[in-house]
C-alpha cells in the first residue's frame, strides 16, 4: 500500500512541468489569451460577439485600426483619407504594399465587394446597419433596389475607395474599426460558396485568407484557436508576437485558476466575487480599465402604472447609485447619471439624476399613490446570473425602503428573458449596452422610435428630431450640444434608469506589454509583445 | 442471447424515433429563438435568417425535412456556429468525451471494486468502515466541488498538475478523470460490498471453502462472479450517465468534449445541435444499457442457461 501511494505521487510529480505556458510564451513570443467562449465563427460579416472580435482583429484589417493610446483611429488598410467640405464624401487611399495572406494585393474593389456581401439580404448578416450610413445602403439591403451601384461606395481605381454618406457622420472612421466593415477575400469566399453562403468553409484553417497581422494556424473546437504571424502583412516588421493562442474558457472560475497556474497571459473577465478581494490584496495582475458600457433598467412605458413619468422618476430618484457600486458591484464601477458614458469621444453629458428619497416619495404621491392607494407590486426581470440578482436585491430593498413599493424578482433563462423583453412582457427589466463605436450615437440612437433595442415603448418626436439634426451636422461641438439636449429629454422622461458605467476588470500578466486600456476593449495585436521586467 | 440482442436493437429504433420527434416539438415550445440576441436584429434580418435555415416553413414541413435528413445521416447545420454541421461537431467532441469517460470508469472500477470487495471481506473492521465512509463522501460531494478542490490542491498549491486542458500539457488528463471517476467509484464500492456480502454467505462459497480452495480462489473465481453482477448492471447507465453528464467536469477543466456542446446548445436554442446531441446520447444510453444487461445475463449462470 505504501509503495502504491509512493509510486502514484512519483507519477504525479513526474507529470508536473516547472515551465508554465506563460514562461514558455515569454521565450517564444506566444500570447496565451483567455477568450470567454467558443467563437461562432470568424467570418467578419456573420459573427456578432466579443470573442470573435478578439480573434478577427488579429486576422483581418479594416480601413482604420484602433489606436492603442485611445485617440483617433489609426490608418489600417487605408494609409490616408480625405473628407469633403460637406463631410459626406470620404476618399480612402489604400496602401499599395498591403496584401492578402496569399500574396494578392488588397484593392478598393475588395472593399466594394465585401460591403456588397454584408448588405446582401440573403446572407442574413446581423450587422448590416453598421453600413446604413452609406447612401443607398439601407435601400439595397431591404430590397428597395437591387442595383448595388446606387450604394455610396465605389472603387475609383485599384487603390482609391470613394465612400458617399447620407449625412455627415463624424464617427465614421471609428465605425470602420468594427469587424462588420472589414474586407474578405472575394476569390476565397467564392471558391467555397456563393456571396450569400453562411456555411461556406472558407473560414477553415488552410482555406482562410485575410489581410491581418496574423494567419489562422489551427482551430480545435472548444479547445484552442492558434494564429501565427503573417509574413505578408504590410507592417510585419512591427509585429513582435509569433503566435496567439485563444482559449474559449466560458467558466470564469476556471479561467481565474488557469491564470493563477500560469496558463494564461490575460483573462477575458474576472469572477465578480474575486474583484474586491484582489483590490484589497493590491493584486498587481488586476486591471480595471474604463469601458464604454452602461448598466441600466428598462421601464415598460406601456404599463398602466409606469406610463406616468412621475412614477418613473420616483423609481429613479430613490436609487442610491453610489451605494450600489460601493457595496454591491465593488469593482470600480462608476455611478451613472446619463445613458451615454461620460467622456465618450470627448462627449460630456450634463444630465443628473438625484438620489432624493423625499422627492421620489413626493413624485409618487403626485402620481396618485399613497398610504391609502398603494403602488401595486412591481416585477424586476433579469436573466439568471448571480451579479444581476445581487443588484436587483439592492434595488428591491431601496424601492421598498424609500417608496414602500413591494418588488418581486423574476429571473429567467437568457433566451426567455430576451423573448419577454422583446414582446414587452415585463415591467422593469435589467439591461446593459456596450458601444459598438466610440461615439454617443451608439447609445442615444437606441432610444429613437422604431429601434429594435428600445424595447421600452417610449417614443418622443423632439428627441428623434434632435438626433436627426445632430447627425446631419458636420460641426462636432454643435452636434454634441444637440446630443446633450436629446440626452436631457431622455433622462427627463426616464424610460430607462441608468445605474452604473461598466469597467473592464480582468487579470493581465506583467509580462504583457502594449496592452493599453481601450474604451471599447479593442487591442490590435501588432502593438502587443511579451517582456519580463 | 443473439436473439435477445437483435430484438432489443430493433426495439431501439422506435424509441429513438420517439425521442427525436418529441424533442423536435418540445424545443420549439421553449420561448426564445436561436437568433435572439442582446442586440436585437431587425425584422428584415430575422426574416433573412429564418429563410436561410428553413425556419419560415411550417412546423410539419420542417419536421419531415429534418427526419428525412437524419435518416440519411445528416443532422443539419448548427445555428449557433455558421459553417459547422452538427455531425461534424459531434464527431469532434465525441472522442474526447469517450476518452474522459473511459479513464473515469477505469478509475471508478479500480477503486470501487477493490475497496468494495475488501470492505466485504473485512466486514465490520476499519478496512470496511474507512473505505465506506470515503465512498459516502464521494457520493455526497458533487463534482463541481470535488473538481475545483483537487485543482486547488494539486494545481495551484502543490503545482504538480495542470489546472485545465486536455492533451495539451503533460498530466492534464489526471485531475478530470479522477474527479469524474471518484463519484462513480463511490457507488461501485457500495454496490460491490453489498453484492459480495450477499454471495459470501451462500452455500456454494461454503462448499468451495470446504473443498479446501484458497481464499484468493474463493473470492476471485467464485464470489466475485456473482457478487459483481449489481456493478455490471450499474455500468450501463453509469457509462451513459458519464457521457451525457460529463458537462460539469468538461466545464471545470476546459475539456473540448460533447457535454459542453450539449448544454450550451440548449441555452443557445441551437435547435439542430440540441436534436443531434439528444438523439445521439439517447442511442448511447440504449446501447450501453443493452450491453450491461447482456453482460449481467452472461455473468449470471441461471439467466445464461435460460437464454
Amino acid at each position: 500500500m505504501k509503495y502504491y501511494i509512493f509510486f502514484t505521487l512519483l507519477v504525479l510529480v513526474g507529470c508536473s512541468s516547472s515551465v508554465t505556458p506563460v514562461d514558455d510564451g515569454l521565450e517564444n513570443q506566444i500570447f496565451h489569451f483567455g477568450n470567454g467562449s467558443e467563437p461562432q465563427g470568424i467570418d467578419p460579416h456573420i459573427v456578432t460577439g466579443v470573442p470573435e472580435h478578439h480573434i478577427l482583429i488579429s486576422l483581418c484589417e479594416g480601413l482604420t485600426i484602433p489606436n492603442p493610446f485611445g485617440e483617433e483611429n489609426l490608418p489600417g488598410a487605408a494609409e490616408s483619407w480625405e473628407l469633403s467640405d460637406d463631410g459626406k464624401v470620404y476618399i480612402f487611399n489604400l496602401r499599395k504594399n498591403a496584401t492578402w495572406s496569399n500574396g494578392d494585393p488588397v484593392t478598393a474593389e475588395d472593399f466594394v465587394w465585401s460591403w456588397q456581401r454584408i448588405l446582401t439580404a440573403s446572407l442574413g448578416s446581423q450587422y448590416p446597419d453598421m453600413l446604413y450610413y452609406l447612401e443607398g445602403a439601407q435601400e439595397y439591403h431591404t430590397g428597395l433596389t437591387d442595383d448595388f451601384t446606387s450604394v455610396g461606395v465605389k472603387a475609383v481605381d485599384d487603390y482609391t475607395l470613394e465612400v458617399t454618406l447620407k449625412d455627415p457622420t463624424p464617427f465614421f472612421t471609428g465605425l470602420l474599426s468594427h469587424y462588420s466593415t472589414w474586407p474578405v477575400h472575394k476569390e476565397t469566399v467564392l471558391k467555397y460558396g456563393s456571396i450569400d453562403d453562411r456555411n461556406g468553409e472558407w473560414t477553415r484553417p488552410g482555406n482562410f485568407v485575410c489581410n491581418g497581422a496574423f494567419n489562422l494556424k489551427s482551430w480545435e473546437l472548444n479547445n484552442k484557436i492558434v494564429v501565427e504571424k503573417n509574413p505578408m502583412y504590410w507592417d510585419a516588421s512591427k509585429v513582435k508576437l509569433n503566435e496567439i493562442h485563444y482559449y474559449p474558457v466560458s467558466n470564469v472560475m476556471t479561467e481565474d485558476r488557469m491564470f493563477r497556474a500560469g496558463q494564461l497571459h490575460v483573462t477575458s473577465t474576472l469572477p465578480s466575487q474575486k474583484c474586491p478581494v484582489y483590490l484589497e490584496e493590491n493584486n498587481p495582475d488586476l486591471r480595471i480599465d474604463p469601458y464604454m458600457g452602461t448598466y441600466f433598467y428598462r421601464l415598460n412605458t406601456t404599463n398602466p402604472y409606469l406610463k406616468d413619468i412621475k412614477v418613473r422618476k420616483a423609481l429613479a430618484y430613490s436609487i442610491d447609485r453610489k451605494l450600489l457600486v460601493e457595496k454591491v458591484t465593488k469593482c470600480g464601477q462608476i455611478p451613472a447619471y446619463s445613458f451615454t458614458p461620460p467622456g465618450s469621444n470627448g462627449y460630456q453629458p450634463t444630465t443628473s439624476i438625484p438620489f432624493d428619497p423625499d422627492l421620489a416619495k413626493q413624485l409618487l404621491s403626485e402620481a396618485g399613490f399613497n398610504a391609502e392607494n398603494e403602488f401595486p407590486k412591481l416585477e424586476i426581470l433579469f436573466n439568471t446570473n448571480e451579479d444581476h440578482r445581487k443588484i436587483a436585491l439592492a434595488i428591491q430593498q431601496m424601492w421598498q425602503q424609500n417608496l414602500g413599493i413591494e418588488v418581486e424578482l423574476v429571473n429567467q433563462d437568457w433566451k426567455v428573458y430576451l423573448s419577454r423583453e422583446m414582446v414587452g412582457d415585463f415591467q422593469v427589466s435589467r439591461a446593459g449596452w456596450i458601444g459598438d463605436y466610440e461615439d454617443p450615437n451608439t447609445f442615444l440612437d437606441l432610444m429613437r422610435p422604431n429601434r429594435g433595442n428600445n424595447k421600452t415603448g417610449w417614443e418622443d418626436q423632439t428627441y428623434d428630431l434632435l438626433m436627426a439634426k445632430a447627425n446631419s451636422t458636420n460641426d462636432q461641438t454643435k452636434r454634441y450640444q444637440l446630443l446633450d439636449e436629446a440626452e436631457k429629454i431622455l433622462i427627463e422622461n426616464m424610460p430607462i434608469i441608468p445605474l452604473y458605467t461598466y469597467v473592464r476588470s480582468y487579470q493581465l500578466s506583467p509580462d504583457v506589454k502594449g496592452y493599453n486600456p481601450h474604451i471599447l476593449d479593442h487591442h490590435h495585436p501588432k502593438f502587443i509583445y511579451l517582456e519580463r521586467d | 442471447m443473439l436473439n435477445i440482442f437483435i430484438k432489443r436493437l430493433l426495439l431501439a429504433i422506435p424509441v429513438l424515433l420517439a425521442v427525436a420527434s418529441l424533442t423536435f416539438f418540445l424545443i420549439k415550445l421553449a420561448p426564445g429563438g436561436p437568433f435572439d440576441a442582446d442586440k436585437a436584429v431587425s425584422p428584415q434580418v430575422l426574416k433573412n435568417l429564418n429563410e436561410a435555415y428553413n425556419l419560415d416553413a411550417s412546423e410539419w414541413e420542417q419536421y419531415i425535412d429534418y427526419m428525412s435528413g437524419i435518416l440519411q445521416g445528416d443532422f443539419g447545420p448548427s445555428f449557433r456556429f455558421p459553417g459547422r454541421s452538427v455531425s461534424e461537431m459531434i464527431a469532434t467532441g465525441l472522442p474526447v468525451t469517450f476518452e474522459l469517460a473511459f479513464y473515469a470508469i477505469l478509475i471508478a472500477l479500480l477503486i470501487g471494486v477493490s475497496s468494495g470487495v475488501l470492505a466485504a471481506l473485512k466486514r465490520n473492521t476499519y478496512l470496511d468502515f474507512i473505505p465506506m465512509a470515503i465512498a459516502m463522501i464521494g457520493i455526497c460531494v458533487p463534482t463541481f466541488l470535488m473538481g475545483p478542490l483537487l485543482v486547488l490542491i494539486f494545481g495551484i498549491n502543490l503545482e504538480i498538475l495542470p489546472v485545465s486542458g486536455w492533451g495539451q500539457l503533460p498530466g492534464d488528463k489526471i485531475l478530470p478523470s479522477i474527479t469524474l471517476g471518484f463519484a462513480y467509484a463511490a457507488y461501485i464500492a457500495r454496490l460491490s460490498r453489498g453484492g459480495m456480502l450477499e454471495v459470501l454467505n451462500q452455500d456454494f462459497i461454503r462448499t468451495a471453502r470446504a473443498k479446501g480452495l484458497t481464499e484468493r480462489n474463493v473470492v476471485i473465481k467464485h464470489a466475485m462472479q456473482g457478487g459483481l453482477i449489481p456493478v455490471v448492471s450499474f455500468l450501463g447507465p453509469a457509462i451513459a450517465g458519464l457521457l451525457a453528464g460529463s458537462f460539469v467536469v468538461e466545464t471545470i477543466f476546459q475539456i473540448p468534449g460533447l457535454g459542453r456542446f450539449y448544454v450550451e446548445a440548449a441555452f443557445n436554442r441551437d435547435y439542430t445541435m440540441i436534436l443531434g446531441t439528444t438523439i445521439f446520447f439517447s442511442a448511447m444510453i440504449v446501447f450501453f444499457n443493452l450491453l450491461s444487461d447482456l453482460a449481467a445475463m452472461w455473468l449470471n449462470p441461471r439467466s445464461r442457461d435460460i437464454s
